[in-house]
């Protein structure tokens, strides 16, 4: 299994849940991966594994992804030692839910902030090493929630509805690039972010999943895999539900 | 080469104008440097000077004599 042999990744949020998950079967495939989080070392001792294990290169950047000016040294360093940049995974997001009427702005900046605004950074900063070579792939991760709303969600969900936009407008203004741009929007994965609406909630929504279990990072990093891969070359501009047909 | 004649290469070779051109040039102020040939300049001189440019100065990067003031932020000295 080698589909991502040599090509050149970013993936952000690599520390635990999906992200982590989509760094190991990147790295898997052969990828070399550029793998971000925000706790200094956290990823070091993994990073080492997985290139052991699979003989691929890990490298490890510390970056929160509000922060532009460290984000664009990482582009820098990326341009420097590799050269080229030719899947970014834009994973990093948070989750917090309020109802209408306990909306506050310190709660949309805190959500529109990761979500939304460093995404959009990220992907004017792979354009620059993506346009150069004239090819690429961006992978943003939407949300079942962005497309069909959420009770309980009206910030989260637009915030996943603005990555779905985003995806949309970037792949029609790079496709002359040969740079795609699609979105996956995942239904219910069990990760920390989805067991943190409470146990309760969790059974309540399993029952609402046709094919009768929650997703694994798993499942969405295989479809990370495959729209990084040049087994997607005339795929863009998609937001690709990966979802057991949930209903929210 | 100095870096000056480097700096008016990527703009002649990039918008296709002539150096008697480049005095006075400025954003938007001949078809070819237009918003798409914006970023083609701004990607020339990237390569050229091996910078990255922050968004805020390609926004303000408005004229031929703005981006030598802007190049002088990256240590670039025209
Ligand atoms: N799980 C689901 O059911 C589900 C469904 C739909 C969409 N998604 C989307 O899928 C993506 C991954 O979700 P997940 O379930 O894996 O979430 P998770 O388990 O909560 O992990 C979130 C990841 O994002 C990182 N992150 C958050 N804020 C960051 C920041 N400011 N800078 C850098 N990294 C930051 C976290 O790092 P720290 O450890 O440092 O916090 C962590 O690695 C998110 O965009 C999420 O919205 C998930």
């Amino acid at each position: 299994m080698d589909i991502l042999k040599d090509k050149v990744a970013l993936i952000t949020g690599c520390n635990r849940g999906i992200g982590k998950e989509i760094l190991y079967r990147f790295a898997q495939e052969g990828a070399v991966v550029y793998s971000v989080a925000r706790v200094e070392g956290s990823l070091d001792k993994s990073a080492k594994e997985l290139s052991e294990k699979f003989g691929s290169k890990i490298i490890p950047l510390y970056f929160d992804v509000r922060e532009t000016d460290k984000a664009k040294d990482a582009l820098i360093n990326i341009k420097k030692q590799s050269g080229r940049l030719d899947i970014l995974v834009n994973n990093a997001g948070v989750m917090k839910d309020a109802l209408i009427g306990m909306i506050d702005k310190p709660l949309m900046k805190d959500i529109f902030d990761v979500n939304v605004f460093a995404v959009i950074n990220m992907i004017q900063l792979a354009y620059k090493l993506m346009s150069r070579q004239k090819s690429g792939s961006i992978i943003n991760l939407s949300s079942i929630v962005g497309i069909e709303g959420n009770a309980g969600q009206m910030v989260y969900s637009a915030s996943k509805g603005a990555v779905a936009a985003l995806t949309k407008t970037s792949a029609k203004e790079l496709a002359p690039l040969n740079i795609r741009v699609n979105a996956i929007a995942p239904g219910m994965i069990d990760t920390d972010m989805f067991r943190s609406i409470g146990e309760e909630k969790v059974e309540e929504h399993l029952s609402n999943i046709k094919i009768g279990r929650l997703g694994t990072p798993t499942d969405i990093a295989n479809a990370a895999v495959f729209l990084g891969s040049d087994l997607s070359s005339y795929i863009t501009g998609q937001i690709l539900g990966v979802d057991g047909e949930a209903l929210v | 080469m100095t870096n000056l004649e480097k700096y008016n290469k990527t703009f002649t070779e990039t918008l296709g104008i002539s150096e008697d051109e480049l005095q006075g040039l400025e954003y938007q102020g001949i078809s070819q440097w237009d918003s798409v040939g914006h970023m083609g300049l701004v990607s020339a001189i990237e390569d050229e000077f091996d910078i990255m440019m922050d968004t805020d100065d390609i926004i303000d990067f408005s004229s031929y004599e703005k981006g030598k003031e802007i190049l002088k932020k990256y240590d670039v000295e025209l």
